[in-house]
């Protein structure tokens, strides 16, 4: 049995989704959540189980809307889709075959998918192709992913392109800016996997576009809208991150045989575990804790919860602790503001501005 | 954030309880303010679900969309909302005062102004898309919606737009004003939560705040649990009471929050700069509705070039005064400035209040002032400066060395041979110099809107409402 497996334990494997993989690459350094995505951990039922549950959860209104339109899109054989392509994108698209990989059992979808995409590139299709529901697989700190992405690739004149359906509104040409920018994120890791897929067949990884199209409601009708995208800043954020992502191996190698995650499952599939021993088991793994976890991280509360009893300054977010430039606690903070603490080599100039603030903060407030 | 502040909040957070971060108000509070807590149906843009508003705090109005995906109950709430906000917004522009202008026409502007107040930034953009979805609608015509709908989503529109005017107060998001004399002990992220902000300032920090079930979150986006287990069986019951209830019960935590709010920034003195801003919404205010009263258009989908440009040009000098007039009235946030060095303050040791300068007809009066400060002043020789203590005084760096600041004042001493008196302060009297000052900055030339140049797309095309946009689904 792999380590990875054995980490899990007898805790059935959770897929990846390329949300998780964007929020793990916007926080590289968090060897915690590294170790439980690779090893395939329900972060969701861990967190539950330790008494800190995520504080995210979809509304059944938010999922029904979302699977409205996508099936509006999507219908037809991607009708919806094709006549905004042609109309809004200017595509010159005349016949398009339609490939729904999910038609064939799940175990060979990846396969599926790879043998679709190579006969593709090896033929060389003029007329347009739709793959839907594609099992795509990316490498994370050199253990494969599955990605299942509800996005369909779109083949035209031997370029493919990511088609992300999102039900969030564009409205008089604008969106959420939050909501976009998560859109490009996961939309990226697609164009990453696609990309790595035709480099593995031998074909030339740049003919998935780095142009992503994004369809999502007009205005305030379920009408849909197409907006082309251009995720290339995402790409490479991506790219660098997943390379700078420590190995897990190396992880792996600091971490004491005896450790595992696992949350002995019952017969009911609720966990038998000790929720104060797997915490233990969990703190042998460094968490690198920032607010932004709070809407990333299924495990975020139990981190935040460990930073608080740590008197990290991390808990102020990250410009705080950018301000604060390598003062990491904040008792340490503190006392050279008081002056109790005598600044170590290198604090010097963040000491003289802490004492400053200390002084005026007190002469304004008596 | 500055450091003042990150210090604030490493404080709060080792204290257990917020610290402040400003001594006087910095926002206008009105006597009568419109609590607004809209509420909307989750994954929609803008399907709205309820509100709790009102200007009384023990009277909250609640109003339901009973089945939130009915086109006309839809309206039919927002007929509703209509018929509270339109009288009080319509109540402020009785009484009125005659303001004088440079090279234009007098003008009539309110007395007072209606002032709007949303939990959360989410909220004001909620509001906005309200706004959006109803001004183009029309209450005759092909496509009837009833009357003061169109209206109302022209002032939704406006309020939400004035929320991104820096210093203006006519919408207020609680948490950002809270935000804005307060610093927790928490990131600014989780300072969205109304609940859990507010208890880091009265009570001191509490996980109750993130609990939906003791703190519904307070808006516009409900809670999913509350959606999965409550709202959606009640709507598929049919049963609007029930609907209304469960709605009741999200919202009256909030509705209790809001006034809260209130009450702790009503418990800071106004700053004295408060009024003068006031004065401009009051002026934005009479403004629409001086449009509305000439029949103009409602306000379009997006702005022309020039237009664009000069709503930029009016926002950034905004934000300069904004920034000036704050540090003036609260010594706390000028304090931030002696900290980088571009303000001092200290004790005046010596005085030379019938220094001269210069020699016959340009011989000038130019008292000096030596203080000491304890202020690291990064400031140069022949910068000019401003202080709190005296505001239409001018003065000018001469020196600045060991805690020792000599400066010549040069505007707001009077003309005669010896100073006004008081205008020079005296030995002994605690003062403050900044080189930030409020100088006036011309608005930009720009041409007509009938003039924009090609490279800006032309002259934009005039709007002319259509049945199109009489019409536009909202679903």
């Amino acid at each position: 049995m792999n380590r990875l497996d054995a980490l899990r334990g007898t805790t059935p494997p959770k897929p990846h989704d390329a949300r998780a993989i964007a929020a793990l690459a916007a926080n590289p350094g968090c060897s915690r959540r590294a170790l439980m995505d690779g090893a395939g951990i329900d972060k969701d039922a861990a967190a539950r189980h330790l008494g800190f549950p995520a504080p995210f959860g979809q509304s059944p209104f938010a999922i029904t809307r979302g699977n409205v339109f996508e099936a509006l899109v999507k219908a037809d054989g991607c009708a919806e889709l094709l006549r905004m392509l042609r109309e809004q994108l200017g595509l010159p698209i005349a016949e398009v075959a339609y490939h729904d990989v999910e038609n064939v059992g799940a175990h060979l979808r990846h396969a599926h998918t790879r043998a679709l995409f190579d006969r593709a590139v090896a033929e060389g299709h003029d007329a347009g192709t739709v793959y839907d529901h594609p099992l795509l697989a990316l490498e994370i700190a050199g253990h494969a992913a599955y990605l299942e992405p509800d996005v369909v690739a779109f083949q035209l004149g031997g370029r493919f392109h990511i088609v992300e359906i999102k039900s969030f509104a564009v409205i008089d040409g604008q969106a959420d800016p939050a909501a976009v920018a998560a859109a490009a994120r996961q939309a990226a890791v697609y164009v990453l996997a696609l990309r790595r897929l035709l480099g593995e067949l031998g074909h030339d990884p740049l003919r998935v576009s780095h142009e992503v199209v994004l369809v999502c409601p007009e205005n305030f009708a379920n009408r849909p809208v197409a907006t082309l995208v251009d995720v290339r800043k995402q790409l490479a954020v991506l790219e660098r991150q997943l390379d700078r992502m420590t190995g897990l191996d190396r992880l792996l190698d600091v971490l004491p045989d005896e450790v595992t995650f696992d949350l002995l499952p019952g017969e009911d599939g609720l966990p038998t575990r000790s929720a104060a021993e797997l915490a233990d088991a969990l703190r042998r793994a460094d968490a690198r804790y920032a607010p932004d976890c709070l809407s990333t991280c299924d495990l975020c509360f139990f981190c935040r919860d460990e930073a608080r009893q740590e008197g990290a300054s991390d808990l102020l977010g990250r410009n705080v602790r950018d301000e604060l430039g390598g003062v990491a606690s904040v008792g340490e903070a503190l006392g050279l503001a008081d002056g109790t603490r005598d600044p170590a080599p290198g604090q010097e100039e963040i000491a003289r501005l802490l004492r400053n603030a200390e002084r005026l903060r007190r002469e304004c407030l008596t | 954030m500055s450091l003042l502040t990150s210090l604030a909040r490493l404080r709060a957070l080792d204290e257990g309880i917020a610290q402040p971060i400003a001594t006087v108000r910095h926002c206008h509070l009105s006597a009568r303010p419109m609590v607004f807590i809209p509420l909307k149906l989750s994954g929609e843009a803008a399907a709205p679900l309820a509100a709790m508003l009102g200007t009384d705090r023990a009277e909250p109005r609640l109003l339901v969309v009973t089945q939130p995906r009915n086109r006309d109950l839809r309206f039919a709430w927002a007929a509703e909302l209509a018929g509270l906000l339109l009288p009080y917004i319509q109540g402020f522009l009785r009484e009125t005062e005659t303001v004088e202008r440079k090279n234009a026409d007098p003008y009539e502007r309110a007395l007072d102004a209606p002032q709007l107040i949303v939990p959360n930034p989410a909220g004001v953009a909620f509001t906005r898309l309200l706004g959006r979805s109803t001004r183009f609608r029309r209450a005759d015509g092909p496509y009837p919606v009833p009357t003061g709908v169109p209206l109302l989503g022209r002032w939704l529109t406006w309020f939400a737009e004035r929320a991104g005017y820096p210093g203006s107060s006519l919408t207020i998001a609680a948490t950002d004003e809270l935000g804005r004399h307060w610093a927790s002990g928490q990131s600014g992220l989780e300072d969205a939560n109304l609940a859990a902000l507010l208890a880091w300032i009265t009570d001191g920090p509490s996980d109750d705040a993130e609990d939906p079930l003791i703190w519904p979150p307070a808006g516009p986006v409900t809670d999913p649990g509350f959606d999965a287990e409550v709202l959606a069986p009640a709507i598929e019951k049919g049963s609007a009471e029930r609907v209304t209830e469960a709605l009741r019960t999200q919202l009256e935590p909030t509705w209790r929050l809001m006034w809260q709010a209130i009450d702790l920034l009503g418990g800071l003195p106004e700053g004295a700069s408060v009024a003068q801003r006031w004065e401009q919404d009051r002026a934005s205010f009479s403004g629409l509705a001086a449009q509305i009263e000439d029949g103009a258009p409602p306000q379009a989908r997006h702005d022309g070039a020039i237009a664009a440009a000069a709503r930029l040009a009016r926002m950034e000098r905004a934000q300069a005064a904004y920034e000036v007039q704050r540090a003036y009235d609260d010594p706390l946030v000028m304090a931030e400035y002696r900290l980088t060095g571009e303000a001092f303050a200290g004790e005046v040791v010596e005085t030379e209040p019938e220094n001269f300068e210069g020699e016959g007809r340009s011989r000038k009066l130019r008292p000096l002032v030596v203080v000491k400060t304890d202020d690291p002043v990064r400031l140069a020789p022949g910068t000019t400066l401003g202080t709190p203590q005296r505001r239409g005084q001018g003065a000018q760096l001469v020196s600045a060395s060991d805690g020792l600041v000599t400066l010549k004042i040069t505007k707001g001493m009077g003309r005669g041979k010896t100073p006004t008196p008081g205008a020079v302060p005296e030995v002994g009297e605690r003062v403050c110099y900044t080189s930030l000052t409020d100088d006036f900055q011309g608005a930009p030339s720009l041409p007509d809107a009938e003039a924009t140049p090609w490279t800006h797309g032309g002259p934009p095309r005039e709007y002319r409402p259509t049945d199109e946009d009489a019409r536009e689904e909202w679903s």
